[in-house]
């Protein structure tokens, strides 16, 4: 399997064939600055995709791209193509809101609204009147995803600061599922959390793949080796390498990956 | 050298000291007086009473009761107004926006502008141009709104109320944490949704403190309606909005300048004015509890 596979049906609309994200070309540039170079990558249903790389490589932006979330600050001028299941996501006729349903996103410090945990919860569920009736159901499955329901199916009426901060990022992590997106963006999750949390969630990322794409953004080179299949290389705002993740930790094309896996620079 | 220094060092602290000792005087003298002559004639029948007499003898109720409507108004007014206000600046305009530099500045020179200057634009705009407007256009042309009247009093005091609202709202949601409104947005809620949701409930505490601030400074102030409605003395209580009223205010300020018998009045005037202060506290101490249950209610969400 080549690292870095081509979408068959990507643009050419039949759409349905691709199950995940698609990325062409995807240029950011913030004033006179290039903060991504032309990034093609993608991330199918079934895989965890981890993007490694030194602080400043464009992790954040890329993942932040995914979701338009990165559009918030007009500054940003973003070009290239972005496919979520075949369709652009930067089309006319796109709903930003209705799309950012459907691509999941946990931040770097877990950010629990100041609000009962079932209220953080349901946030997401209860801005769509379809979905609200399915509350229930939906936050035992998310919380059970997230490997939390037995800590919290007693408390759910607490307030979510109450949470310990692994706790609470699982919460957060449980938020974004209780919308069944098809694409996980974590950025870097894990960085604030002792090892004990960390792995609860990698080990809840391991199930979760089954049904969506993840792109877990690390800075802990350990981590991305440990949960994901394939592994991305981001240097200055470019893909410099992407692979099978044993592939890229034992034999990387590039030296400069073979000196930042092993921790030389960055 | 180090003789200086204690020297000045002591010497500031004195000083600085001294101005906290005379301010708190100050305010000590200003109610003491106002207690020490005022009390004994505050009874429940000058509470509940109308003036008599030529104001030389019963009560002040309809100036109470026109006091409380006038700030209740007012603050109907200011505080959905002033919000929308904080609310576009903050959450909807662009950043770095001409325009709201503008509004900015503009609320800011609104702050400072004499009271009296209001009085005479609520005379102008509200009551020549809206109110006669209204009635040409409703009530062909007879007097009704054309006349000073408490719904322009209050939106005159709106008006001077609505820099304070403003600005303590803008405070409130610059106090919000970004993230969570990206937390918001990530999960799929429309700007409006994340407003409603995220912003508007953490931001409520500030929106009520702006409204505290602008109960305190309506019920006290007089310029802005002796043209716009306050009146003289009325028999009856007002009871539509295009009615005048009496305020506690202006008829502290009638008693002492235009009083028949200024000697005769000076023991009431005294009660009227601590009636003044209880009920500017009153009202203060109300929004502050209103507040208090309203943060409580939010703690964790609804």
């Amino acid at each position: 399997m080549d690292g870095n596979t081509q979408p068959e049906a990507a643009g050419t609309g039949q759409a349905a064939q691709f199950a995940g994200v698609h990325t062409e070309d995807l240029r950011v540039s913030f004033a006179a600055q290039e903060i991504l170079k032309g990034i093609t990558l993608d991330a199918r249903c079934g895989e965890i995709l981890s993007i490694i790389g030194p602080a400043g490589a464009g992790k954040t932006t890329y993942l932040r791209c995914l979701n338009r979330m990165l559009e918030l600050d007009p500054d940003f001028r973003i070009s290239g193509k972005v496919l979520l299941d075949g369709q652009s996501i930067y089309g006319r006729d796109v709903q930003v809101a209705a799309l950012r349903r459907r691509v999941g996103m946990v931040f770097s410090v877990p950010i629990a609204l100041p609000m009962t945990i079932s209220q953080n919860l349901s946030f997401g569920l209860d801005l769509d009147r379809n979905e609200r009736s399915r509350r229930n159901e939906r936050i035992e499955m998310a919380l059970r995803a997230a490997y939390l329901w037995d800590e919290v199916k007693d408390r759910l009426a607490e307030p979510a600061r109450n949470l310990s901060g692994g706790q609470q990022q699982r919460l957060c992590l449980a938020r974004a599922l209780t919308l069944k997106p098809s694409v996980l963006l974590l950025d870097e999750p894990c960085s604030g959390l002792d090892p004990i949390s960390t792995r609860r969630i990698e080990e809840a990322l391991q199930e979760l793949k089954k049904e969506l794409a993840v792109i877990l953004v690390t800075n802990n080179v350990k981590q991305a080796a440990r949960a994901s299949d394939r592994t991305a290389f981001f240097l200055f705002g470019e893909l410099l390498e992407v692979d099978v993740t044993e592939k890229l930790f034992t034999t990387p094309r590039q030296q400069k990956t073979a000196d930042y896996i092993s921790g030389r620079f960055g | 050298m180090t003789n200086r220094a204690r020297w000045v060092g002591s010497s500031l602290t004195a000083l600085t000291a001294l101005a906290c000792v005379i301010i708190v005087a100050m305010v000590a003298i200003v109610i003491g007086n106002v207690v020490y002559h005022g009390a004994d004639r505050l009874s429940w029948t000058f509470l509940s009473k109308a003036p008599e007499a030529g104001m030389t003898r019963g009560g002040i109720f309809p100036a109470i009761f026109g006091t409380a409507a006038l700030v209740i108004l007012m603050t109907i007014a200011v505080i959905p107004f002033g919000v929308a206000t904080a609310v576009y600046m903050h959450e909807y305009a662009p950043r770095r926006s001409r325009m709201v530099h503008l509004v900015r500045l503009a609320i800011q020179n609104l702050a400072g502008v004499p009271a009296i200057v209001y009085g005479l634009f609520g005379l102008g705009f509200f009551i020549e141009f809206i109110g006669r407007g209204i009635d040409e256009s409703l009530y062909g042309g007879r007097l009704v709104y054309g006349q000073p009247a408490i719904i322009w009093a209050a939106l005159t005091m709106a008006l001077l109320t609505l820099p304070t609202v403003v600005v303590a709202t803008e405070e409130a949601l610059r106090a919000i944490p970004q993230s969570y409104r990206e937390v918001a947005y990530s999960l799929g809620a429309t700007r409006w949704q994340m407003i409603r949701r995220v912003v508007l409930p953490q931001a409520v505490g500030g929106i009520l403190t702006g409204g505290i601030l602008a109960v305190s400074r309506g019920s006290g102030e007089v310029a802005p309606v002796m043209f716009t409605g306050a009146a003289y003395f009325l028999p009856d209580l007002p009871s539509r909005l295009h009615n005048q009223f009496m305020e506690l205010g202006y008829h502290v300020y009638v008693m002492t300048t235009q009083s028949p018998d200024v000697e005769a009045t000076k023991p009431i005037l005294y009660t009227t004015v601590l009636v003044l202060l209880m009920l500017t506290f009153m009202l203060n101490f109300t929004a502050i509890m209103i507040r208090a249950r309203i943060r409580r209610r939010l703690r964790y969400g609804r």
